[in-house]
This record gives C-alpha cells, sequence and structure tokens, in this order.
C-alpha cells in the first residue's frame, strides 16, 4: 500500500488536485477558515494509486487472486450499475443521495479491485468494465436482481452489506498487501452501508400494514439469491490455503447470526422461515447470469462502446 | 396482485418527513456550525441523512440534528430594537480603554 508521506509527489498528475475545490490539506488541522462546508479530499487508498503501483511494477496479483479480485470487483461494479438507477427516483430527496452515496462506495472498491485484477492481463478498469461480454462477469446473482420497490433494494442491500462486511473484515488480513488495503478501505463504507439497510429493514417492518407487507415480499423475492454467496469452489479453496483469500463459506455463520438478530428485532424471522425457501442455482462466478445482466450491462456499456476511448 | 376492498380503506396517509437543522463540527476544538436542514422520519434516521448529505466531502468529526421546530428565532422585523444598541457603544470593546502603565500581561 503507498504510504500518504509517498503521494505528495504524485498528488498532482494522479487526481487529488481535479477536485476544483479541493484544498489538500488547507484546514485540516483546525484552522481559523474552517467551516461546516470546508471541503478536503483525505487521504485514502484511491484507485488511480494502485494503477500507479502498477505501472511502476510495485504489484502485480497472481492468476489466481486476478480472478478472486475479478469477482468480488464484478459484485460491486453490478450493484453500483443497480443503485444508479433510484437517483432521482428515491422515496424522498435525503434518499436519493444515501442510494447514490452507496453506489458511489460500491463502484469505488469495484474501480479498485477491477484495477488491480486487470494488471494480470495488462488491462484497465475500463477495458473489463465496458468490453467484456456478459458470460465473462463474475458476480453471484443476486447483485444483477432488478430494483423492484423501495423494499426490493433494502432487502437486497441488507444482505450484500452483511455479506461484504464479513468478507473485507476477513480480507483485511489477507496475505495479498493490496487486497488487504482495498479490503481495509471498503469495510468502514460497508459498515454504513449495513447500519442504512437495517434502520430500514426495521421501519419497514414496523411501519404501516403496507410497508410491512412489502418487506416480507421483498425478502422472499430476493432470499433464493443468498446460498450462492457462500459457495465454495476450487478457486477459493486454494486462495484460502494461500491466506489471500477467504472461502465464503467461513463466512455463513456470522452472516446468519447478524442478519438474524435484526431480522428478529422487526419481528419478521417467522413470518420469513428463511430456512424454508428455496435457493436458486446461482452460477454467476462461471459466468452464468440470470437474462437480468444482458440488459443491464447493454446500458451500462453502450456509451463506451460507441464512443471507444472517449472521455469527458 | 388484488387489492382488498379493506385495503383500498387503508389508503397511504401522505404524512410528510419532518423539518430537521443539520450542525456540523468540522474538526476538535471548533464549534457545531449550522449546515443546513433535512427532512427525516425521527431524529436516528435525520442523523444518517445528515451524514450523506453534509459530510460526504469530509467536512465534518461531529454532527447535531435538531428538530426544526424546537428552534426559537429572533423576529427578523426586530433587528432594529434587537440589534442596533450595541451599536456606538465602544465602551464595551476592551480597545476602547487605554492601557495603564506598568499592568503587564495584557
Amino acid at each position: 500500500m503507498t504510504a500518504p508521506e509517498n503521494e505528495t509527489q504524485d498528488f498532482a498528475i494522479e487526481g487529488h488536485g481535479d477536485i476544483s475545490v479541493g484544498v489538500r490539506g488547507a484546514g485540516a488541522s483546525g484552522d481559523g477558515s474552517a467551516s461546516a462546508t470546508r471541503i478536503t479530499p483525505g487521504n485514502a487508498l484511491r484507485p488511480e494509486d494502485i494503477a500507479l503501483e502498477i505501472r511502476k511494477g510495485q504489484v502485480k496479483p497472481s492468476d489466481d487472486v486476478a480472478e478472486y479480485a475479478l469477482r468480488i470487483g464484478d459484485d460491486g461494479l453490478i450493484l453500483a450499475q443497480r443503485l444508479g438507477h433510484w437517483i432521482s427516483r428515491a422515496p424522498e430527496l435525503e434518499e436519493d443521495v444515501a442510494l447514490g452515496n452507496i453506489a458511489l462506495d460500491q463502484l469505488g472498491h469495484a474501480r479498485s479491485f477491477l484495477t488491480y485484477a486487470g494488471a494480470a492481463w495488462d488491462k484497465s478498469e475500463d477495458d473489463l468494465a465496458y468490453f467484456r461480454r456478459e458470460h465473462e462477469f463474475r458476480s453471484a446473482h443476486l447483485f444483477e436482481q432488478p430494483n423492484g420497490d423501495f423494499a426490493v433494494t433494502i432487502a437486497r442491500q441488507f444482505i450484500v452489506s452483511y455479506y461484504q462486511f464479513e468478507l473485507y473484515k476477513r480480507l483485511t488480513g489477507s496475505t495479498d498487501a493490496t487486497i488487504a488495503a482495498i479490503a481495509a478501505k471498503a469495510l468502514k463504507e460497508v459498515d454504513y452501508h449495513r447500519d442504512h439497510s437495517a434502520q430500514w429493514v426495521l421501519r419497514l417492518a414496523g411501519g404501516t400494514e403496507e410497508s410491512r407487507r412489502r418487506i416480507v415480499q421483498a425478502f422472499k423475492l430476493v432470499w433464493p439469491y443468498v446460498e450462492e454467496l457462500f459457495e465454495d469452489d476450487e478457486l477459493t479453496a486454494r486462495l484460502a490455503e494461500s491466506g489471500a483469500g477467504v472461502q465464503p463459506s467461513s463466512l455463513r455463520a456470522d452472516f446468519d447470526q447478524l442478519t438474524g438478530a435484526i431480522l428478529s428485532e422487526a419481528g419478521l424471522d417467522e413470518e420469513l422461515n428463511l430456512e424454508r425457501i428455496p435457493q436458486s442455482l446461482g452460477g454467476g462466478r462461471q459466468g452464468k447470469h440470470s437474462e437480468h445482466l444482458g440488459y443491464l450491462l447493454a446500458e451500462m456499456q453502450v456509451l463506451a462502446r460507441e464512443h471507444p476511448g472517449a472521455s469527458w | 396482485m388484488t387489492t382488498s376492498p379493506a385495503n383500498e380503506a387503508n389508503e397511504p396517509h401522505e404524512t410528510p418527513w419532518s423539518l430537521w437543522e443539520v450542525f456540523v463540527r468540522s474538526s476538535r476544538g471548533l464549534s457545531h456550525v449550522h449546515a443546513g436542514s433535512l427532512h427525516a422520519p425521527d431524529a436516528a434516521m435525520a442523523l444518517r441523512n445528515a451524514r450523506d448529505l453534509y459530510t460526504r466531502r469530509n467536512e465534518g468529526v461531529s454532527i447535531w440534528v435538531v428538530p426544526a421546530d424546537a428552534i426559537s428565532s429572533s423576529d427578523p422585523d426586530s433587528k432594529g430594537s434587537f440589534f442596533e444598541s450595541p451599536q456606538g457603544k465602544d465602551y464595551r470593546h476592551a480597545t476602547y480603554y487605554t492601557k495603564s502603565e506598568g499592568v503587564k500581561h495584557l
């Protein structure tokens, strides 16, 4: 991981300076002009930092790690595209921004993971996001599920956030330093996503009859895609062996316990009876997707494919 | 999906979210400063909405939210009687006084 001290030199070229109102350093230590609207870019790991390390030849993932990063990155990318659709459509302006923030967090994680994965095949994050075909995506089915109503989006986000939290928490200890660094950055953001979706699960369940009916229906719609998140395969077995990754099944107990606590607080556990909800076949990690992904990709990729190399 | 007559009687009534005022402290040692307002159904969600709306560019380390109707404000029309009285009373400022000979630490 890049030490903050070393960034100073690359700052101008690498993009912190692109924040037009950014005043790097200014105001950070409580000077007199600091105000509630002070803006600083902060010093977190960004995809640009990873790309720079790749260019300098400082990091390169093994093939296994790249494939693993591709899976995790695709999860975030597809979910970000889904969540972005809420912008200007959420029930309230405040929720519009909240979902937009979560989408951008997910996109940020995806950019880091895809940038790193791409180093194994000499591809950029954009090559991977815009110029792969449906069967080349490695995201799980849950992430491509349609937004539905607000309750469906919240139910999907609830599952995703609790899964991602357990995953990133363990990946902060990855033997691959870049994976560990991306996970550490993502972990705090996903922690907030957990809180956001849990708050809404509680409110929808305890709100009106209508909101409760909708959140119950929502969980019944998205729960069939839970099992796939926790499926082990040869790749995850090798990565768990080397310490670079984890077996997805090892996250399940904590996921069940924490989601179970919220669902029970919301008084939904008995009504949902989750153990009895049949599970879908999955296959996303092998590139087998539901009918939804094709449409999503068409919309996400059309501009980049229509105008290759365009920038704005 | 079928809608039973009972459901129709149960029309969702539009209760708008209440208004909250947001105060953000930008760093340790400074005071909370009014940043703006927002709508939220309750205090817990108001805090989260404030975090999403007013600290997304690294602006704060602490947030207060206050129900807007809990704030009493001065009447803009009585600006004269409220705020003009101190004008011209420069003896209320330390700079009005001349420093006495031999007094230290001033």
